[in-house]
C-alpha cells in the first residue's frame, strides 16, 4: 500500500504514519473528471482512480459536477463563470480532497475560483476553503499521498509535456517527473521548449488554427527529437492537439495520459491510434 | 474590412512570410537565452520584479503628486514642460516647436510614443527632414515600414533585406562596394547618420523614466544615438509619456537593472543618459532648448480602470520575446504599435475597445509573458478583461449566445450528462472504425490541421454508473446469498 496519510483535516502530510490510522479512515476523494476525459477519454478517468485508490483513498465520482468553467471564464463571462464555480463547489461539499487529472482545470478550481468570488461575501472564504482542498492529480499523489510504488510498468523512451496552467499557476514540474522515476523500465528524455506551448489553448485553436497549428507543428518537432515512443502530459487538451497533429504528420509516437501509464491502464489504444496501435 | 478580417489576413500572411519565419526563429536563442543567463547571474533576480512592481505601483497610485513635482523641477532645470491630452495634440506642440526653431533636419532617436502618434509622418508631411537614427528604426524608416518589436524594430529583417535597402536609398555611394558583412553596413550607416546628426536642428528622443525629484529625464541606447540626437542640435524635444514617472532615482536604479537584463539580457544597457534641462551657464555644450511633451492618449483612463497594472510597463519586450504567438506571426501582424502581449493589455485602451480588442483573443494564456514581465503584470487576467468588454459588444452576440447556452447547459449537470453522452457517441460514430476522424465541417478549424482523436465512446460519468450499478448489484447478490446461507443454517 503506497498511501501514506497522516492529518486529515489539512492538506500535510504526516512524516511519521500510522497504518491502523490510514485504514481506521481513508481520505475521501472526489474526482472532479473533467469535460475532455469524460467525453473523449474515459480511461484516463478510470486511471485516476485505479492510483488514488492504491493511493489508499477512497475516490467517489460526484454526480453533480459538469465543467470547471474553463470557456466561460477565458471567454470573458465572469458571471456565468461565477455560477458554474458555485456548481462544482457544491457538488464536491464535504470531500477531504477533491482531485482533477489536468492541471488547468484544477488551476481554474484551485487559483481562479477564489478570484472570481473574491467580493461576493458569502461565498468567497468558502471558495478559499474550498481551493485548499483541490489538487492536480500528480501533485496530490506526491505532495500529500506520498506515493512512492505506482501500479504501472513501461519498457521504452517517454517524453513529457508539461501544460500551462499546471506548470505555470499551479507550479506542477517535478512531481509527474518523480512518479515517471518511480515507473519500472520507463526512461525519460526530455525534449527542449517543455514549457512552450503546444498551441491549444481551448478556443484559441478553434479561433486561430493557423497560429496553433505553427505552436503545435512546433512541438511535435520538438517531442520527435527526443525521439520517444511514448509522449504523456497531465492535460487531455493539450494530448489532443499534440497527438492529432503527430496522427496528420504520420509520426510514430504515441500519445497518452500520464495516468495511465502510472496506474498501468494501457489496454485502450493510444489517442488517436487504432488497437493494433497504428494511426489509421 | 473588419479589424479581425484583417488579422486574419495579416496572420496567414506572416505565417507564409518564410524570410520573416527564419528571422523569428532567432529570437529563442537570442533574447530568450540571452535573458535566462542574465537571470541566473543575478541570485535578486525574482524579489527585484516585486521591488520593481511596488515602484510603478507607488508611482502610479500618486501619479499627479509626482507629475507635478517633476514639472515643477524640471521647469526649475530650465525645461519647458508641454502636457498633451491626445496624440494630435502632442504632434502639434513637436510641430510648433520644430517651426519656431526654423528647423530643416530633425533626427530623432527611438521612441514607442512617437510611433503611438506617428509623430514622424506628421513632420514629414510638414515637410521636414526627418531621420530616425536607431539603426533598426532608420531601417524601417527607408523601407517604409512600421517597427515590428518595441526594442527591435527591425527584428522581421535579415542581412540580406538590409544590403538590399542600403544599396537602393544610399544611391550615392559605389555600386560596387562591399555589404556582405553586419560590420561593413553599420559602418554605412554610420557615416551617413553622422552627417545627420551634425545638420540637425532638432533632435527628438523619447524618456524611458522620469525622475520627479529633479525634473530629470533618464535615456538608454545601445547605439550611443539618443546622446548625439540630444547632444547636438539647438533644441532638444524629449516626447514620452505621462506614467514614466518615478518619485527619486533610487527608485529609477533597480527599473533600470531590471530593464536591460529583460529586453536583451545586458546587466546595464551600453548608454544611460541623464538628461536635466538645457545648456546650462557652466555646460561646454549642449542644447539651448529642452522641451518635455507628455503625453496621456487614454491612459488617465487607463489609470482610473481596473486594469491600472498595464501602466507600470517599462517596454523592455520580454513578454513579446517569450510569446509563442508573437514568434510564431511577427509584430506586424497585430497591426497595432504595441504588438504581443503587452500590445493586446494596452493597445484596446489606447486606440479604443473596437480597434484593437480583438487582439486579445490571441493568446492561449500560457502566462509565460506574466512569468517574464519584469514589473509582474497580471497580463493574462488584462487580456481577460478585454476579452470581458468585447463580449458585451453587440458585434460578439453571436460568441455571446453560444458561450450563454453552453453555460447555461453546464449548470445543469443532468441535462449536461446527457449531451455529453449523446456527443460521444456521435463522434464515435462519424469516426467509424477508425481511430481518428480526418474531416469534419463543422469543427474544420481543427481537422484542417489535425486529426481529431475519436473518442472511445461513452462517457466516463455513464461508464462510472454502470460500474456502481454492477457493484450495487454484486453487493445485494452477496447479501442475499449470506442470507440465504444464514436460514439455510438456521435450526
Amino acid at each position: 500500500m503506497g498511501g501514506r496519510f497522516g492529518v486529515l483535516s489539512t492538506n500535510q502530510c504526516h512524516p511519521v504514519i500510522s497504518m491502523t490510522e490510514v485504514f481506521a479512515r481513508r481520505p475521501r476523494v472526489g474526482l472532479f473528471v473533467t469535460c475532455l476525459v469524460d467525453l473523449m477519454r474515459p480511461s484516463v478517468g478510470f486511471a485516476a482512480v485505479r492510483l488514488l485508490e492504491a493511493a489508499g483513498c477512497e475516490v467517489v465520482v460526484p454526480e453533480g459536477q459538469t465543467c470547471c468553467g474553463q470557456p466561460a471564464y477565458n471567454g470573458g463571462d465572469a458571471e456565468n463563470a461565477r455560477k458554474i464555480a458555485m456548481l462544482t463547489m457544491r457538488a464536491f461539499d464535504g470531500f477531504d480532497y477533491v482531485v482533477a487529472p489536468s492541471g488547468s482545470c484544477a488551476a481554474m478550481l484551485k487559483v481562479h475560483y477564489p478570484r472570481l468570488l473574491a467580493d461576493d461575501k458569502q461565498h468567497a472564504s468558502a471558495a478559499r476553503a474550498f481551493a485548499e482542498r483541490v489538487h492536480e492529480l500528480c501533485a496530490f499523489l506526491i505532495d500529500v499521498c506520498g506515493l512512492e510504488q505506482v501500479p504501472g510498468s513501461f519498457a521504452g523512451r517517454v517524453t513529457y509535456h508539461d501544460g500551462c496552467s499546471g506548470l505555470r499557476e499551479l507550479k506542477v514540474r517535478e512531481q509527474p517527473r518523480r512518479l515517471l522515476a518511480i515507473v519500472p523500465g520507463l526512461e525519460l528524455c526530455e525534449m527542449s521548449d517543455t514549457d512552450a506551448c503546444c498551441g491549444f489553448g481551448g478556443l484559441f485553436a478553434m479561433k486561430f488554427p493557423a497560429i496553433s497549428n505553427a505552436m503545435v507543428t512546433k512541438k511535435c518537432a520538438n517531442a520527435a527529437s527526443a525521439k520517444p515512443d511514448l509522449l504523456l502530459s497531465g492535460e487531455m487538451g493539450c494530448l489532443l492537439n499534440v497527438a492529432g497533429k503527430l496522427s496528420r504528420q504520420g509520426a510514430e509516437i504515441e500519445c497518452r495520459h500520464i495516468a495511465e501509464v502510472l496506474a498501468g491502464e494501457m489496454t485502450a489504444p493510444a489517442i488517436a491510434c487504432s488497437n493494433d496501435g497504428q494511426r489509421r | 474590412m473588419t479589424a479581425r478580417a484583417q488579422f486574419d489576413a495579416d496572420i496567414d500572411a506572416a505565417l507564409a512570410d518564410a524570410p520573416l519565419q527564419r528571422a523569428l526563429a532567432d529570437v529563442p536563442a537570442g533574447f530568450v537565452a540571452g535573458r535566462r543567463r542574465a537571470r541566473e547571474e543575478l541570485p535578486e533576480f525574482e524579489p527585484l520584479r516585486r521591488v520593481g512592481r511596488d515602484i510603478r505601483d507607488h508611482a502610479l497610485a500618486h501619479l499627479d503628486l509626482y507629475l507635478e513635482a517633476f514639472e515643477g523641477n524640471a521647469t526649475k532645470a530650465g525645461s519647458r514642460v508641454h502636457w498633451a491630452a491626445s496624440g494630435d495634440d502632442a504632434c502639434r506642440i513637436v510641430l510648433d516647436i520644430c517651426r519656431a526653431a526654423g528647423a530643416r533636419t530633425i533626427t530623432k532617436s527611438k521612441s514607442m510614443v512617437s510611433e503611438e502618434i506617428e509623430l514622424r509622418e506628421r513632420l514629414q508631411d510638414a515637410e521636414f527632414d526627418v531621420v530616425e537614427t536607431d539603426l533598426g528604426e532608420y531601417l524601417v524608416q527607408i523601407r517604409n515600414e512600421k517597427p515590428s518589436h518595441i526594442i527591435a524594430p527591425a527584428i522581421h529583417m535579415r542581412a540580406e533585406d538590409v544590403a538590399n535597402v542600403f544599396r537602393r536609398q544610399h544611391g550615392h555611394l559605389a555600386a560596387d562596394r562591399q555589404l556582405d558583412t553586419p560590420e561593413k553596413m553599420i559602418a554605412e550607416a554610420r557615416g551617413i547618420l553622422r552627417d545627420k546628426f551634425l545638420a540637425a536642428d532638432v533632435g527628438i528622443t523619447g524618456a524611458n523614466f522620469l525622475v520627479a525629484e529633479t525634473g530629470s529625464a533618464i535615456i538608454v541606447t545601445n547605439e550611443g544615438n539618443a546622446d548625439l540626437t540630444m547632444s547636438l542640435p539647438k533644441v532638444h524635444v524629449i516626447l514620452t509619456s505621462i506614467d514614466k514617472v518615478v518619485p527619486t532615482f533610487n527608485d529609477a536604479w533597480p527599473l533600470l537593472r531590471l530593464l536591460a537584463r529583460s529586453a536583451t539580457g545586458q546587466a546595464f544597457t551600453a548608454y544611460t543618459t541623464i538628461v536635466t534641462g538645457p545648456r546650462q551657464p557652466t555646460d561646454p555644450d549642449g542644447p539651448e532648448q529642452c522641451h518635455i511633451v507628455l503625453l496621456d492618449n487614454g491612459r488617465t483612463e487607463l489609470l482610473a480602470s481596473e486594469m491600472r497594472s498595464v501602466l507600470r510597463c517599462i517596454r523592455c519586450g520580454a513578454c513579446m520575446n517569450h510569446c509563442p504567438v508573437y514568434c510564431s506571426i511577427g509584430g506586424h501582424a497585430y497591426n497595432s504599435v504595441y504588438p504581443g502581449p503587452i500590445g493586446a493589455a494596452l493597445s484596446p485602451a489606447l486606440a479604443g475597445a473596437g480597434q484593437a480588442a480583438h487582439l486579445a483573443e490571441a493568446s492561449t494564456f500560457c502566462g509565460r509573458c506574466e512569468q517574464v514581465c519584469p514589473v509582474e503584470i497580471p497580463l493574462v487576467s488584462v487580456m481577460r478583461q478585454w476579452r470581458s468588454l468585447a463580449l458585451e459588444q453587440p458585434r460578439s452576440r453571436r460568441a455571446r449566445l453560444m458561450l450563454h447556452a453552453w453555460a447555461r447547459l453546464a449548470q445543469h449537470p443532468r441535462i449536461y450528462r446527457w449531451c455529453a453522452g449523446i456527443a460521444a457517441r456521435s463522434l464515435k460514430w462519424l469516426a467509424g472504425s477508425g481511430a481518428r476522424i480526418r474531416r469534419l465541417p463543422f469543427l474544420h478549424a481543427w481537422t484542417d490541421y489535425r486529426d481529431l482523436a475519436a473518442p472511445q465512446g461513452g462517457t466516463f460519468q455513464q461508464q462510472w454508473a454502470q460500474r456502481d450499478r454492477k457493484r450495487a448489484q454484486r453487493d445485494r447478490a452477496d447479501v442475499s446469498a449470506a442470507r440465504a446461507r444464514k436460514s439455510d443454517s438456521a435450526p
